[in-house]
C-alpha cells in the first residue's frame, strides 16, 4: 500500500486528461443526418441490411423525445457533435506495433500493453470511433473464444452476429438505444463456447481523442452454456472545453449454467455525456454481475439491467458512483424476474463531494408467475461537504406475492468523530477522509480485479485531496 | 522542559459553550505513570481529548508542552506523530478499513516512511501475544461490530504498535470485566519503562490495582485540586469525593 499516499500524484487532477496529435483519416461532417448514417456505413463496408437497420434507427431516434428524467441534457447539442472519426485505416491490429505510433503511445501511457501482458487473456482497444487494436491469447482462440471490433464480428462472423445483435437491445428501447443502432462504431464481439472457462478478464479500453467527437460503441457478449468470463472495459478522455458525448449499447446472453461479469471502470473527462445501455438476458442456472464504476463524465445515465428469464438465473449489480464538482452520476440498475426461483441484488455505494450530485435510479420488477424470487437492495450514499447533495429513486414492481424483497438505503456525512479517530492515530485529514471514503465502497471495490482497486482508491485520494477542513 | 507532559494553566470549554477546564496544571514526566481520577463531570475526559487536539473544544488559555514544545496549534495527526497517543473512551468504529491495514498506515505515518513488512508483523505478532489475542482481529473492520471489550483492547493493540511516548488512557477500564482489566493492563505494563509516560484517566480505583500509579491526581471541576502517590487512590475509594470537594471550597 506504500503508493497510495504518493504526495507526487497530489492536486495533479485529471490524469488523462492529455491530447494526442493525431488527425482521423476521415471525419463525417458534424451533426445527425441521413447523409452521415450512411457514410459511416460505407466506410465499414457493411452489408445492405446492416444500413437499412441503421436508417431505420435513425427514424426511432427523430421520432422520440428526449427523456425528462434523469440528469440535465440541456448542454447537449447533438448539431455541434461529430458522429463519426476514423483515426487510421488499419482496424483491429493484431500487434501493437501494427498500431500508429502517435496512438500506440496513448495506449502506452494509459499502461494497456503492460496490463495485457501481466493480467489480461486479451485486449481490444478504441481509439474515437474505431477499434485500433484487438488480440486475444493463442489458446483461446484454439478454444474457438471470438474477441474481435463489432465490425470484425459482422463481416466474419456475420450468421453468429445476426443471431444476436440487437435481440437484447432493439433500438425501439430508448432513445439513445435508437441513436447507437444508427450510427454504432466500435465495441466488442465476444463469444466464449461452450464450457470454455476464460480465467482472465478480457478488457476494451475506449479512448475519444478528438474534441466534440461522440463515441457509439456496439459490444456483444455471448456466454454459452456452462462458460465463464469476465468482460473489464475502461474509459479515459482529454479534457476540452467544448462538451464530448459517449453512449454506447451493451447485448449480454448468458446461456443456461454459464458464468459472466462485466466491469466498468468510467473515468472520462469532466466534458462528456455518458449515456449507455447494458442489459443481460440471463437463462437457466446461469449467473451474471455488473460491476459498475463510475467515476468521470460531467453527467452519466446508466443503469445496467439484468434479465432472469429463466429459472434458476442469479444476477448481482454492484455499483460505486463518485461526483466531484460539476459532475452528476445518475446511476443504479435493473433487475427483471421473469422467471421463478431467481434472485438477485443491488448494492450501491455513491459519495458525493462539492457541487457534485449523485442519484441512485433503480428498478426492481417481479412479474406475475415469477415464484419465490429473493431479492436485496442496498444504497448507500456519502456525502463529502455541506453542498453536496445525493437523492434515490428506487422503484418495485412486485407483482408475485411469494417475492421476497428487502430494500435498505442510507444517507452519511462524512464524520468528524471518524477523522478525530484517525488523525489521532497519525493520519492526516485529508488521508484520514479518503480511508474513510475507501471504507465506505469496500464492499463493492474488493470484487475488483487488484489493479483495479488500486487505480480506484488512488483516483479517491485524488478526489479527497483538499476536501475537508 | 525536555522529557515530560507538561500541561500548564488551561483553560478550555466545549465550543461555544461552558467552561469545562478551569486551570490544569499537571506534569507527567517520561517514564513514570500518572493516574488522575475525579467525580463524574470533573473535566478528566476533556482535558485528555484536548491533549489529543479534538476540535470541538476551544482553549481559552494555557499551554500543552510535549518535550518543551507547545503543540496546541498542531493538528492532532501532528501531535501524533510528535509521539501522543489517546486511547478513546469510545473507540469509533470506520467500517470497511480492516484493523492490519489501519495500523500499517498509522505506523507508517508515523514514522514518517515505509515500514517492512517483517518488522510489522513481528510487532503485531509481538502485541497479540500479551493481549491473548487471536490473529483473525486483524481482517475485521476497524472496531466495526466489535464488543465494548474488544474496542478497548483494541485501543491497546494499537498503543502497543504505535509505541507512542505519552499515553493518555481514557477510562479504559470502563465496562470491562475483571478477565479483560487484567489484560488491558498487562498491555500498558509492557509499555511501562524509562522512555513511556502514561496519564491513566479513572473513575475507579480497580484498574490502579493493575496498573499501579507513580502519582495520582484528582480532580474536580476543572482543576487538579490535590496529588499524591498511590495511597490517595485507595483514599478516595474508601472515603469518596466528599472531601477533595471540600477542598475545591476552601482554596476557591
Amino acid at each position: 500500500m506504500s503508493d497510495n499516499f504518493d504526495v507526487a500524484t497530489i492536486g495533479s487532477e485529471y490524469k488523462y486528461g492529455f491530447v494526442d496529435e493525431v488527425k482521423p483519416v476521415f471525419k463525417a461532417e458534424k451533426g445527425l443526418s441521413r447523409r452521415v448514417v450512411e457514410a459511416i456505413s460505407y466506410h465499414k463496408g457493411e452489408p445492405q441490411w446492416m444500413l437499412d437497420f441503421r436508417l431505420k434507427a435513425l427514424e426511432i431516434f427523430e421520432s422520440k423525445p428526449m427523456p425528462k428524467w434523469g440528469g440535465d441534457l440541456a448542454g447537449l447539442n447533438l448539431d455541434e457533435i461529430y458522429f463519426y472519426a476514423k483515426p487510421t485505416d488499419k482496424r483491429d491490429a493484431r500487434s501493437w506495433d501494427e498500431v500508429p505510433e502517435e496512438i500506440r503511445q496513448t495506449y502506452e501511457r494509459l499502461g494497456i500493453p503492460e496490463a495485457e501482458r501481466k493480467v489480461l487473456a486479451g485486449v481490444g482497444a478504441q481509439y474515437d470511433s474505431e477499434m485500433v487494436y484487438h488480440q486475444v491469447k493463442e489458446e483461446l482462440q484454439r478454444l474457438g473464444v471470438i474477441f474481435v471490433s463489432i465490425e470484425e464480428g459482422l463481416k466474419h462472423h456475420e450468421d453468429l452476429f445476426r443471431e444476436y445483435f440487437a435481440t437484447v437491445i432493439p433500438p425501439e428501447d430508448n432513445k439513445f438505444a435508437a441513436l447507437n443502432s444508427a450510427v454504432w462504431s466500435g465495441g466488442s464481439f465476444v463469444y466464449v463456447p461452450k464450457g470454455v472457462k476464460v480465467d482472465l478478464p478480457l478488457q476494451a479500453y475506449f479512448r475519444v481523442n478528438t474534441a466534440e467527437l461522440g463515441q457509439f460503441e456496439r459490444t456483444i457478449i455471448v456466454v454459452d452454456e456452462g462458460a465463464e468470463m469476465h468482460y473489464i472495459e475502461g474509459c479515459t478522455a482529454p479534457t476540452y472545453s467544448t462538451d464530448s458525448f459517449h453512449s454506447g449499447v451493451i447485448e449480454i446472453i448468458v446461456k443456461e449454467g454459464a458464468k459472466s461479469r462485466y466491469t466498468t471502470i468510467q473515468n472520462w473527462s469532466h466534458n462528456m455525456y455518458n449515456l449507455v445501455t447494458q442489459r443481460a438476458l440471463v437463462h437457466k442456472d446461469a449467473y451474471h454481475m455488473w460491476l459498475d464504476g463510475n467515476l468521470g463524465s460531467k453527467l452519466t445515465m446508466k443503469y445496467p439491467s439484468s434479465y432472469l428469464i429463466e429459472e434458476g438465473a442469479r444476477s448481482d449489480i454492484l455499483s460505486i458512483a463518485f461526483a466531484g464538482s460539476g459532475q452528476h452520476q445518475d446511476a443504479g440498475g435493473k433487475l427483471i424476474f421473469a422467471a421463478s426461483n431467481t434472485g438477485g441484488s443491488i448494492v450501491s455505494k455513491s459519495i458525493s463531494k462539492g457541487s457534485g450530485r449523485s442519484s441512485y435510479r433503480g428498478l426492481i420488477k417481479v412479474y406475475e408467475g415469477a415464484k419465490n424470487v429473493k431479492v436485496n437492495v442496498e444504497c448507500d450514499a456519502l456525502l463529502i461537504d455541506e453542498e453536496s447533495r445525493t437523492d434515490t429513486y428506487p422503484y418495485m414492481e412486485i407483482e408475485d406475492d411469494t417475492a421476497s424483497v428487502g430494500h435498505e438505503a442510507t444517507v452519511s456525512r462524512l464524520n468528524d468523530e471518524q477523522i478525530f479517530y484517525l488523525q489521532s492515530r497519525g493520519l492526516p485529514e485529508d488521508e484520514a477522509a479518503a480511508l474513510i471514503v475507501r471504507g465506505f465502497i469496500e464492499p463493492v471495490a474488493k470484487e475488483l480485479p487488484l489493479e483495479y482497486a488500486v487505480e480506484l482508491n488512488r483516483l479517491i485520494e485524488l478526489e479527497m485531496e483538499g476536501s475537508v477542513g | 522542559m525536555a522529557n515530560q507532559l507538561e500541561i500548564k494553566n488551561l483553560y478550555a470549554s466545549i465550543e461555544g459553550g461552558e467552561p469545562i477546564l478551569k486551570g490544569v496544571n499537571l506534569v507527567v514526566p517520561k517514564g513514570q505513570v500518572h493516574a488522575i481520577m475525579g467525580p463524574n463531570g470533573a473535566g478528566k475526559s476533556t482535558l485528555g481529548k484536548i491533549i489529543a487536539g479534538d476540535p470541538s473544544y476551544t482553549i481559552e488559555k494555557g499551554e500543552i508542552l510535549v518535550d518543551g514544545e507547545n503543540i496546541l496549534e498542531m493538528e492532532p495527526d501532528e501531535r501524533a506523530r510528535k509521539g501522543l497517543f489517546l486511547a478513546f473512551q469510545y473507540p469509533v468504529e470506520v467500517p470497511g478499513v480492516t484493523n492490519a491495514n489501519f495500523l500499517r498506515l498509522a505506523l507508517q505515518a508515523k514514522k514518517g516512511g515505509e515500514v517492512g513488512v517483517m518488522e510489522f508483523y513481528n510487532k503485531l505478532q509481538k502485541a497479540l501475544e500479551v493481549l491473548e489475542w487471536d490473529e483473525s482481529i486483524l481482517t475485521r473492520y476497524l472496531n466495526d461490530g466489535f464488543s465494548g471489550g474488544e474496542k478497548k483492547r483494541n485501543e491497546i493493540l494499537q498503543l502497543m504498535v504505535l509505541e507512542p511516548t505519552y499515553a493518555i488512557m481514557d477510562e479504559t477500564d470502563s465496562g470491562l470485566d475483571i478477565d479483560a482489566l487484567k489484560v488491558v493492563a498487562k498491555g500498558v505494563n509492557a509499555m511501562r519503562g524509562p522512555d513511556f509516560g502514561a496519564l491513566v484517566i479513572t473513575h475507579y480505583q480497580r484498574l490502579l490495582n493493575y496498573i499501579v500509579p507513580d502519582v495520582v491526581h484528582v480532580m474536580v471541576d476543572g482543576r487538579i485540586v490535590t496529588s499524591g502517590g498511590p495511597e490517595l487512590a485507595l483514599k478516595l475509594e474508601a472515603e469518596g469525593y466528599e472531601w477533595v470537594k471540600e477542598l475545591v471550597v476552601a482554596g476557591s
